[in-house]
């Protein structure tokens, strides 16, 4: 058994994304204006092997992501963890 | 006075800055590669621009784990002088030896050109040279120096007198045409509360010859060798 982590970081809302906003002001010109707000993301896909349980997997999930796949300065993130 | 600069994969300004503080300023240049821990004895460390790791995940966040940083902050919290210029900068503020963090330019376009920064601070070790308010002329090359930081740390920032440059029109106005990338009230550089570490998106490193355009990069590198003649050592 394994695990399969899901990770998404996403910029905090007090930050500006300029890429958000020209993907959604093309979105609008495309013929989509009922698009309000968009906003990137980094979608990263872990594979952790079966030396964990389910509750370390989250535990260093957590870690990697603090540590590395997001700057808490800028950034939040949320993951799932899946038996793979 | 002794310089080390660190040396990443994918640093592009380690040999500028090896030939303005070496060849030009005529001073002692070490260059330390990033896996090694023996920073060679400096009295200054040079963290230079490029694109440390390709710029993976976020400018800087790979870099900051490479060994040499560990010796980094440990000579930071010794007081040591750290500067770091454009992804030397974005390193600094990962590794969380600077507050804040850099962000895409606000047009999402890399940006190649010569811009004006006012200096706001000159009790540093690395504007002590500086005139107060005085307007330096130096370039940029970037794509993610949009400074950012949350409300609160920004304050402090400006309360403590850590903002030592920001950038400005060529007569010193802070205006919004004259902030190339959309950074927070227009940080160009900023220092840390002990002031010996200094992170700065303008490359004085490239702006020390007038055939480069501009030789204001020299009053940084004259502040630091000053700082350091001025110390009792």
């Amino acid at each position: 058994m394994a695990w399969h982590v899901n990770v998404f970081v996403t910029l905090k809302p007090s930050v500006m994304d300029p890429q958000g906003a020209t993907v959604q002001r093309a979105l609008n010109q495309m013929g989509y204006p009922f698009v309000t707000g968009v906003r990137m993301g980094k979608f990263t896909e872990l594979e952790f092997d079966d030396s964990l349980n389910e509750e370390e997997a989250k535990k260093k999930a957590d870690e990697i992501c603090d540590k590395l796949l997001a700057n808490p300065n800028i950034e939040s993130y949320r993951y799932t963890v899946v038996k793979k | 006075m002794r310089f080390s600069v660190t040396v990443f994969p994918g640093s592009n300004c380690d040999h500028d800055c090896e030939y303005t503080i070496g060849g030009l300023m005529g001073q002692k240049v070490e260059m330390v590669w990033h896996k090694d821990t023996d920073l060679r004895n400096p009295d200054c460390v040079v963290v230079p621009g490029g694109f440390s790791y390709g710029d993976y995940l976020r400018t800087g966040a790979i870099a900051r784990f490479s060994p040499v940083m560990k010796s980094v902050a440990d000579f930071a919290a010794k007081g040591g002088l750290v500067i770091g210029i454009c992804n030397g900068f974005q390193i600094l503020c990962e590794a969380g030896l600077l507050p804040g963090a850099l962000l895409r330019n606000k047009n999402l376009s890399f940006i190649c050109q010569n811009i004006y920064v006012k200096v706001e601070q000159t009790n540093t070790p690395f504007t002590s040279q500086c005139q107060k308010d005085q307007v330096l002329k130096l370039p940029i090359a970037h794509g993610e120096g949009n400074y950012f930081i949350e409300p609160e740390g920004m304050k402090k920032l400006e309360g403590q007198g850590q903002v030592v440059v920001r950038y400005c029109d060529p007569q010193g106005a802070l205006t919004e045409a004259s902030n190339p990338n959309g950074s927070l009230k227009s940080v160009a550089g900023i220092c840390n509360e002990k002031r010996n570490v200094f992170g700065l998106m303008p490359h004085p490193d490239r702006s020390c010859e007038a055939g480069l355009g501009s030789e204001d990069g020299k009053f940084i590198w004259k502040s630091v060798l000053q700082s350091f003649s001025g110390a009792a050592r």
